[in-house]
């Protein structure tokens, strides 16, 4: 089996080299409503993302009280995120085994810690809202932006069932969901706006240590050019 | 009182030089060491790939100290370091875009020595480590690029590994000795970690020290091209037009190093991942060896000899025509010194031919450069004029031997190139 991977990456390699690699990139027309000030937002996000996919999906790397960044209180995440017992210490796992996983999706369930990182906030947002019925699955799901996706569409109740029409590839609303399309999107883009601040809960904070950094060299700029100046003045 | 301090001081000094050389040290490479007093911006560089080199050390002991070599932990160790390690964050950014910087830098800082023949007599032996320094940093690159072990870093390891594999007839086990591993594993990621940390930074200190006792032993170049020490002041013996590195430099550089800072931390701060440059969005997936991606591209300072390997047609199955293009494109460098039979040193005095191939070399290793980063199907194919041949290969083909023929030819366009007369001192 070793010697058969190692033959595959070569294999691989022949075909870069001849540049015959193909990419499956699908072109995302959406723009998720990404809004790190908009705590409200994060915090809808947030109870939406425990609700719905933290059954099946870990978010390993995410400790429950990194939440307190979106302006919940350990007290507030202990009553409304936290259900079975575990501490505001802990991070955010599952306890689906990945191996019954693969057997039962076809595939385990990737974690979500840096899924944003990886795919892109817009690619996320455009692949919840893009689940349509399709006989020919096992799931009975497909989706447009992620072809023979193994999830199902899990909040299919939300959004009601879309189908594919497959002359103008565009997707039409076949019954409604508990949810009118706006308050889909609406909770679609929330629960996409918690996990780009999942992907990197630091961001914040870094962004005004840049300035502060930035405005303190700016200020040492202008002394050292100061001093070199003075230094090179009797330079000919 | 002051007086005595400054004996006891004195005196502290005078027990230390009879028992190492502080006072003649520092006097041979700072306070009289003299340099051209006409450096211009491109002589920023060295001092800067110095200060990016004690920055890669420092941030990269301080990853150490919570990252885990283990193909298990590692993915999970790099997100805990950027999660719950004070200050983590920031300290993995500077040593990402450092990695980045550090190539930008190196590559500045030779191109000036290409402008301005800072590899010619009698300085062949400070370019020639200079190449020792860009060969090792490569490598230390490529083993460091591993660790965060996300995909990006498995198959980019994975498949550089196997160009070894073209080698004729120990080309298999070749690449499997240097895994360890049939595949790229966790006795890989082992390995390459001693690499990064520890076996690799001594040799690169170590060029790095005689790389620089080499350039003050014989003084350094200048954007004339002109020797300084051939005029000095017959009462002192100090070049005319040489100044004492400090203060004049060492404040000069500090100019340099500030400015250097604020675009560094300004990617560090505001744009970590430089669109995708710095930081590959598929390396913040966790390695899977059964998943390889459908585009596999290396780190953008690699690109463009990783252009030049996919350029060269194979020879029947065999893929080394091309592994050793690659090679050869990148010490090439090292035979600049014996292939420039220029009269003149620095581009201020060559004339329009040889200006024109560098201009032509720099132009084609940018678009090689591109071309690395991108799919060779990326602009579609020619018609069947042309045998149906992707117009990114083709163009990566011509920029390929422009790439040779600007070593290659050097020899000829250079003693052919009608240069204008050097002056006697430099201009200031």
């Amino acid at each position: 089996m070793m010697k058969k991977m190692f033959l595959q990456a070569f294999a691989s390699l022949t075909l870069l080299v001849s540049g015959v690699a193909l990419a499956n990139e699908v072109h995302i027309d959406v723009k998720a409503p990404i809004s790190m000030s908009d705590k409200a937002s994060l915090q809808r996000g947030a109870k939406n993302f425990v609700n719905y996919c933290l059954n099946c999906h870990s978010a390993n790397y995410m400790r429950y009280n990194r939440l307190q960044d979106i302006g919940l209180t350990d007290k507030q995440i202990k009553e409304n995120l936290l259900f079975a017992g575990e501490k505001v210490g802990e991070t955010m796992r599952v306890s689906m085994n990945p191996k019954d996983a693969k057997k039962w999706f076809g595939a385990a369930p990737p974690d979500l810690s840096v899924e944003v990182r990886a795919r892109g906030a817009d690619w996320v947002y455009a692949y919840l809202r893009s689940f349509y019925k399709d006989d020919t699955r096992p799931t009975g799901w497909n989706n447009q932006v992620f072809d023979k996706v193994a999830m199902p569409h899990v909040l299919y109740e939300l959004q009601g069932v879309q189908v594919l029409d497959h002359e103008t590839h565009t997707l039409k609303l076949e019954r409604a969901g508990k949810l009118s399309p706006q308050e889909y999107d609406q909770f679609v883009g929330d629960l996409t706006n918690f996990l780009a601040f999942m992907a990197e809960p630091a961001k914040q904070s870094r962004l005004w240590i840049g300035v502060v950094v930035l405005l303190f060299l700016s200020v040492l700029f202008v002394l050292v050019k100061k001093i070199k100046t003075e230094y090179w003045k009797d330079i000919r | 009182m002051a007086t005595n301090k400054k004996t006891i001081a004195a005196g502290v000094l005078d027990w230390v030089d009879a028992r190492f050389p502080l006072t003649s040290t520092i006097k041979g490479h700072l306070t009289e060491y003299y340099a051209p007093k006409n450096f211009n911006f491109w002589y920023f560089f060295g001092s800067l790939a110095l200060l990016v080199l004690v920055l890669q050390i420092v941030t990269g002991i301080f990853l150490t100290m919570n990252y885990k070599p283990d193909a298990e932990l590692a993915f999970a160790s790099v997100e805990y370091i950027m999660r719950d390690v004070f200050g983590g964050n920031i300290i993995r950014y500077m040593h990402s875009t450092g990695a980045s910087m550090f190539f930008v830098v190196v590559y500045l800082h030779m191109f000036r020595g290409i402008i301005y023949g800072s590899y010619r007599t009698p300085r062949e032996l400070i370019w020639l480590f200079g190449v020792g320094i860009f060969l090792v940093l490569m490598g230390e690159a490529f083993f460091g690029y591993l660790l965060p072990w996300g995909q990006m870093s498995y198959w980019g390891a994975q498949v550089i590994v196997n160009l070894f594999s073209t080698v004729p007839f120990i080309g298999p086990d070749l690449s499997e000795w240097l895994r360890g591993d049939y595949l790229v594993s966790d006795a890989t990621l082992n390995r390459f970690f001693a690499f990064h940390v520890i076996a690799l930074p001594l040799v690169l200190l170590g060029l790095v020290a005689v790389h620089i006792v080499a350039l003050h032993e014989v003084g350094s170049n200048n954007p004339d091209g002109v020797e300084i020490k051939a005029t000095k002041d017959k009462a002192t013996g100090i070049p005319l037009d040489g100044i004492p590195f400090h203060p004049y430099y060492s404040v000069k550089d500090l100019v340099g190093v500030v400015a250097f800072l604020m675009v560094f931390f300004a990617i560090v701060f505001f744009m970590p991942e430089m669109g995708g440059y710095f930081l590959e969005a598929n390396n913040f997936v966790p390695a899977d060896p059964l998943k390889t991606p459908a585009h596999i591209a290396p780190v953008w300072y690699f690109t463009p000899y990783y252009s030049i390997l996919r350029a060269v047609p194979p020879i029947g199955i065999s893929q080394f025509p091309g592994v050793v293009a690659m090679g050869l494109s990148v010490v090439a460098f090292a035979f600049l010194p014996w292939l420039d039979k220029s009269p003149v040193k620095s581009i201020r005095y060559r004339g329009k031919l040889y200006k024109r191939w560098l201009a032509a070399f720099v132009v084609s290793f940018v678009i090689l450069g591109y071309l690395g980063t991108v799919p060779g199907d990326i602009w579609g194919q020619f018609g069947s004029w042309l045998g149906r041949a992707d117009r990114a290969t083709v163009l990566a083909r011509i920029c390929s031997v422009v790439y040779f023929a600007f070593f290659a030819l050097m020899p000829w366009y250079t003693k052919k190139d009608q240069t204008k007369p050097v002056p006697e001192r430099v201009t200031y």
